[in-house]
């Protein structure tokens, strides 16, 4: 699945986007989150407070317990403050 | 007659006189329209700021608010209504985001553009980066905490 990183979590990792195969004990966006810390400093740095990262599957905002299998695209960032 | 529905995302500015006109234009049923701009203040909690800059998520932002205008329609009776959303560098005093609602009366206008505007703001992909004399950091999102994950809504 591909995923995608807004704003000061696209600064923190690195990168803003890339393609990733998590095994199937990840299951949801939450333990995603988790899987993704374990990559390295930048991940742990950008997802240093889990509960403040909002996250999307496939253009629409999930909760952290939703489950990601089946998702094409997934994406992380910060609270919103456009307008 | 139908209602019209533009929804744009777009580094240039926006013209609100031309967007009022292409949404009235041609029709005698609209009553009102209500027009809420957002400008680039240039001081934040009293630093000075040089510029800001949007950025978003091309796709998810468009969906978004999609969805909220649908919301809108469904909620009142709406002839029309306009988002236009700046991306990039945005310097002080210019527009960063244009809400028009068309409609009969004006109640209908009015509660559509404050529904509208504050839920872009609080669910629409856009984050805003402010550049001052200090350096550059990104805007903090108002009365967010940890509590604000509870938000996360499949809208």
């Amino acid at each position: 699945m591909k995923v995608k990183y807004f704003a000061w979590v696209r600064e923190r990792i690195g990168k803003s986007e890339e393609t990733i195969e998590p095994p199937a004990s990840v299951r949801t966006v939450d333990d995603l989150i988790g899987w993704l810390t374990q990559r390295g400093e930048s991940y742990a740095y950008a997802f240093e407070k889990p509960r403040v990262i909002r996250a999307a599957i496939d253009h629409a905002h999930v909760k952290p317990d939703a489950i990601i299998s089946g998702a094409r695209e997934i994406a992380f960032f910060p609270p919103m403050t456009g307008g | 007659m139908s209602a019209h529905v533009t929804i744009r995302i777009q580094q240039a500015d926006f013209d609100i006189g031309r967007e009022i006109a292409a949404l009235t234009g041609g029709r005698t049923d609209i009553g009102a329209v209500v027009s809420f701009s957002g400008i680039c203040r240039g001081d934040d909690d009293g630093g000075k700021i040089a510029a800001l800059t949007l950025e978003h998520y091309p796709g998810m932002a468009e969906a978004e608010i999609g969805r909220h205008a649908e919301t809108a329609m469904s909620r009142w009776p709406l002839d029309g209504l306009t988002v236009i959303h700046r991306v990039g560098r945005i310097a002080p005093g210019e527009n960063i985001v244009l809400v028009l609602t068309a409609s009969k009366h004006r109640q209908a206008a009015f509660a559509a553009a404050e529904f509208l505007m504050d839920y872009l703001k609080a669910n629409a992909p856009f984050w805003k980066r402010e550049e001052s004399t200090g350096g550059t950091a990104w805007v903090d999102a108002r009365d967010h905490d940890d509590a604000a994950a509870a938000r996360w809504t499949k809208s």
